[in-house]
């Protein structure tokens, strides 16, 4: 399988070799920050297209269809118009919060996304405590949220953001919880860590039933995490109008659009990244030849497409299921949810420590 | 009949009931009133207040009110005048049927009738500010410019008073507290299906009080009708209800047929009865998907959506229309169908058949839609008859949504049977145009006609002094009565159940405003 | 300069005289190259991501819940995306009559639209009042109280009715120049009830 550690590598000796270590560092920098962007931008557009695609599909359409072939221009349409739209800064608001929020929520899923891991040797930093990391960052996003609630002084902006803040952080819980379960199964927080434990058989099947009933914990916290159906309460459509972004127009809403549709990519990469193997190929213990030409498959088109089918699995329910209610909601997390992650975890202890799971 | 009038003159002698008409109709003056309504609901069982008529006979102001008895299925019509025209007076009948809320203050609104005793007497459809009263008949139009500034005083409402020497004080209210939490739905909102507003006091989420807020596409039918023709008068029948237009359509011309004493043809009737029940099929399917839509699953709403357009086609090839299919006249319907109607309409029962099942395992077993729609705003069946809430909308919410998905498997039965009969009896081109008068005068006298459209009871009321225009149409409409119980079901439940609540009470707004 | 509508011909459309002499105009002054061309780009954009405004009162709105399902489908044009903010919505489409309550309401939400920001009068009520012409609360169209780009007749009007509206929006929306040009204050001017500054 193709390192592509070498190629970064030979980059920072190139550089290294011409100019001065902070100079290298600092363009190297900027070079890592571009290409985010741009990738960042790229993937937010495929997934909008994406979700339209599926969407449509589930509903007998056909999506979009006359921009471009298949409607593969139809996103950069989108993006073109909502850059040219009239920014409405509202009277009465805290004008400095309300143009703060959509940035604080781009940053936060920003920085959760710098830190995938890409494919073999392709990951910015490796960093020992990674997943925490991760963790960390990704309640960034919250705050965003609340401001922007708040901040636009409007009544269903701020029933978005309070529902959305009781939900995200009750979910968090959840969410960290089964992330834990699989820290424990794999004794490392770093994401390369992880992600070479797996080599010989992904968490998901290696880690009997704890890990299965962590990752479908950690599908519906996730879900729920990322606001989308059946938990998208804190945008409900038909009952806030657009929820916590109401009164955000032009490229503001679209920050906004742009972080719902990456925090989805997100968080099917962490799920890939813990349960799924990451960019690891599917290997299957004892058939060689199967295993060298799954070995044959780039790194980064493994990690993308256990990325992308996971990200189906979540349209398909978002498309399929009606909005819960936000009683019910935050009763399945701390009536169910959160104490059957806390068995689970111990479960999973017990396992780790005698040494019961698959490949010990 | 007799016995009606012995029993009523035994209880006010003032009374003087009117036996010769196709109901009884009994005159009361103001005084009276009350005293009458409360015995003719407790001795007499007349628990169901319909419509309540406000009237302009131009030396009088008065209300017609319409009473059934849900035990012998009997009408009584009461006329009740008041000759004060500077300052109409009548006495309130709310606190014997709860429906007369809102119909009272909607007479108030064309009228200026005020209603002493009422605890809300505020304008329904029109604006705060209007000035005068619209269905009195010397209004005048050009005393209410269109106006762009915003209402104000919408907190505010009153009531008036009557102490124990029958002296009438107006009392100045609030409609809620200075320091509640309201939120505003509406006029623009996703899920009112149209313009609604509502406006709810919040505590948390909870709903507390629930302020219907109407008139947002009121467009005066009442007053046109009373200028135009009967056959002109049915175009505004299919733009109230536009999920139940041939029904409703239907309804009227039954109601002038039966006042002009017209023979409709055997075939004409059949082809009414199934593009009534396509049309109740079609409502049922929008209704189906609104419900599933406003509670997320936006998917179930798409699947509705498919089928309804099997129906569509239907009547666009026989109507030559998708909507507002200006289909039945009086007498009959305007042309024979079209030659691959039965055909047609068995294929979309077939399909609407297999697909209802496929809505059930989408939708109906979903564990979120169960816990969201089970034991939710709940109508007990004494309230849904004092709010005289008909059709599928008088239950819980489960229910209602299960009601309109039985009802629609009956509609494909009725469908069937009737596309039997119309083979076997009638053949194609047999059918002719309707005999009727060209220039149709009704009778002089009140009219009244009810059927059940896809919402519930629908009801003409036509009163004429023998000339080719009426004196006053009123539109008793299902969905009017719905918004009063809209309070009494979302109180205490949360704001997301405020959408599904009215989503399943499923009202048109256009047929609420008229 | 052609306005190009994808798989719809010239001849297809009603009104070209109309389209026809906005293109002339608008060429008289010359235009930069450069200009010209991101002009084209932004129009692009505009034209094939419009973003609806859910604002339907009575029949029409049901035809326009129709125009969403899957038969008519207008995701396949980009139309899907039915925002029920009007912050973030790009047109307007009036669905079903207005009445003197909801007229003010109806502008208050056309104000708080972005701008560049479209409206389409929907149905003859919008257009004209319609069957309730005479009524005594009834707006007689909607183009007495907010600018109106595209009149689409019917009541209320088909699917079909509904594309060809919005293609005419298309079409409109593709001759105007982004950079210094379409001055929507001027639209402003025919409008009875219009703000006092605006005219």
């Amino acid at each position: 399988m193709f390192d592509f550690g070498i190629v970064t590598r030979w980059i920072d000796d190139l550089l290294n070799s011409v100019m001065p270590g902070w100079l290298s560092t600092t363009i190297e920098c900027v070079l890592v920050a571009v290409g985010l962007l741009v990738l960042y931008s790229l993937i937010a557009i495929f997934y909008i297209f994406y979700e339209r695609k599926v969407c449509g599909w589930i509903q007998c359409r056909l999506g979009p269809m006359r921009v471009g072939k298949w409607g593969l221009l139809q996103v950069f349409a989108d993006v073109i118009k909502i850059l040219q739209k009239e920014l409405i800064t509202l009277w009465n608001t805290d004008k400095f919060l309300f143009k703060l929020a959509p940035y604080l929520v781009l940053i936060a899923s920003m920085l959760t996304f710098a830190c995938l891991p890409w494919g073999k040797g392709l990951q910015i930093i490796d960093m020992n405590i990674g997943v925490f990391f991760i963790v960390a960052v990704s309640s960034i996003g919250v705050l965003g949220i609340l401001l922007a609630g708040w901040a636009s002084n409007s009544k269903y902006t701020l029933i978005g953001a309070m529902r959305s803040g009781a939900q995200m952080i009750s979910y968090e819980l959840s969410c960290g919880i089964s992330i834990l379960t699989i820290v424990c199964l794999a004794g490392t927080m770093s994401i390369t860590g992880i992600v070479e434990a797996q080599q010989d058989g992904w968490f998901l099947f290696k880690g009997h039933l704890p890990a299965i009933l962590a990752f479908i914990i950690y599908m519906i916290a996730a879900n729920a995490e990322n606001n989308r159906g059946p938990f998208d309460l804190p945008e409900a459509e038909h009952e806030l109008t657009a929820g916590y972004h109401t009164e955000y127009s032009g490229i503001h809403f679209g920050f906004f659009y742009l972080a719902e549709y990456l925090n989805l990519f997100i968080v099917s990469g962490i799920a890939t990244l813990l349960f799924l193997g990451g960019w690891m190929p599917l290997h299957i213990p004892g058939w060689e030849g199967f295993n060298a030409v799954m070995d044959w498959i780039p790194s980064v088109v493994w990690f993308l497409g256990k990325a992308f089918f996971i990200t189906f699995i979540f349209m398909w329910i978002r498309w399929s299921f009606p909005r819960v209610r936000i009683d019910q909601m935050l009763a399945l997390e701390w009536r169910y949810l959160m104490p059957i992650g806390l068995v689970n975890l111990v479960v999973m202890a017990i396992i780790v420590t005698q040494g019961w799971y698959f490949g010990a | 009949m007799a016995e009606i009038d012995n029993k009523i003159t035994q209880l006010c002698p003032q009374a003087q009931v009117d036996t010769t008409g196709e109901f009884p109709l009994v005159t009361v003056p103001d005084a009276q009133w009350h005293d009458l309504a409360r015995a003719l609901k407790t001795q007499l069982h007349y628990d169901v207040l319909s419509a309540v008529v406000g009237m302009d006979w131009t030396d009088a102001y008065g209300c017609v009110y319409y009473l059934t008895n849900t035990s012998t299925h009997e009408l009584l019509h009461v006329k009740v005048t008041c000759a004060d025209r500077e300052n109409p007076r009548l006495h309130s009948v709310v606190d014997l049927w709860p429906v007369a809320n809102f119909q009272e203050r909607e007479v108030y609104d064309f009228y200026g009738i005020v209603f002493v005793g009422h605890p809300d007497m505020r304008r329904m459809f029109l604006r705060n500010d209007w000035v005068g009263y619209p269905l009195r008949k010397d209004y005048d139009p050009a005393s209410n410019p269109l106006r762009l500034e915003d209402e104000t005083g919408e907190d505010y409402t009153c009531r008036w008073v009557e102490d124990e020497n029958g002296k009438v004080t107006k009392v100045d209210g609030k409609v809620f507290e200075d320091d509640e939490y309201v939120i505003n739905v509406g006029p623009q909102h996703p899920s009112t299906h149209g313009v609604m507003r509502y406006r709810a006091s919040l505590d948390g989420e909870i709903i507390k009080k629930v302020d219907v807020v109407s008139g947002y596409i009121h467009r005066g039918i009442e007053k046109m009708c009373e200028s135009l023709t009967y056959p002109q008068m049915l175009l505004y029948t299919e733009r109230m209800d536009y999920m139940a237009a041939h029904i409703n359509r239907h309804c009227m011309c039954m109601c002038v047929e039966k006042a002009l004493g017209l023979e409709v043809p055997r075939r004409a009737e059949l082809i009414r009865l199934m593009m009534d029940e396509l049309m109740r099929l079609s409502s049922h399917l929008l209704s189906y998907g609104c419900l599933t839509m406003d509670q997320g699953a936006t998917t179930a709403f798409f699947y509705g959506f498919r089928e309804r357009e099997l129906i569509y086609d239907i009547f666009d090839r026989t109507c030559g229309a998708r909507m507002s299919m200006s289909y039945s006249t009086i007498g009959g319907v305007v042309a024979d169908v079209h030659e691959d109607f039965i055909k047609d309409v068995r294929h979309a029962c077939d399909v609407i058949e297999k697909n209802l099942k496929e809505y059930h395992k989408l939708f109906t077993g979903n564990v979120i839609a169960v816990n969201r729609m089970t034991g939710v705003g709940i109508l007990t069946k004494e309230d849904a008859i004092a709010y005289d809430i008909t059709g599928p909308s008088g239950r819980a919410r489960m229910d209602r949504y299960m009601v309109r998905m039985k009802e629609m498997e009956q509609c494909i039965k009725i469908l069937r049977q009737a596309c039997d009969k119309l083979e076997a009896e009638g053949i194609q081109g047999e059918y002719c145009a309707p005999k009727v008068p060209k220039v149709m005068k009704l009778p002089a006298g009140h009219w009244y006609q009810q059927v059940e459209a896809s919402r519930g009871a629908f009801g003409v009321y036509i009163e004429s002094d023998g000339n080719t225009k009426p004196v006053r149409v009123h539109f008793q409409s299902p969905c009017f009565n719905l918004i009063g119980v809209v309070d009494l079901t979302c109180k205490d439940n949360m704001i997301a159940d405020l959408i599904t609540i009215t989503a399943s009470l499923d009202f048109v707004i256009p047929d609420i405003d008229r | 300069m052609e306005v190009k509508i994808k798989s719809m011909k010239h001849e297809d459309f009603k009104d070209n005289e109309y389209i026809d002499n906005l293109v002339e105009q608008l060429r008289a002054g010359g235009t930069n190259i450069i200009v010209g061309k991101l002009d084209q780009l932004m129009n692009w954009g505009v034209s094939n991501s419009l973003w609806p405004l859910c604002f339907g009162t009575s029949c029409c709105a049901i035809e326009f819940m129709c125009l969403g399902a899957a038969r008519y489908d207008m995701a396949r044009f980009g139309f899907e995306v039915a925002r029920n903010s009007p912050r973030q919505a790009d047109y307007i489409m009036c669905q079903g009559t207005i009445n003197y309550r909801m007229a003010p309401a109806l502008k208050r939400l056309y104000e708080q639209m972005a701008e560049p920001k479209y409206v389409i009068a929907c149905g003859s009520c919008t257009v004209s009042g319609g069957p309730f012409k005479n009524s005594y609360c009834v707006v007689k169209g909607v183009d007495e109280i907010i600018p109106v780009d595209v009149y689409l007749p019917g009541c209320p009007p088909r699917p079909e009715a509904f594309f060809y509206a919005l293609m005419q929006l298309q079409r409109k929306i593709k001759v105007q120049k982004y950079f210094g040009g379409v001055n929507r204050k001027e639209k402003l001017e025919g409008i009875k009830y219009a703000p006092e500054e605006a005219k």
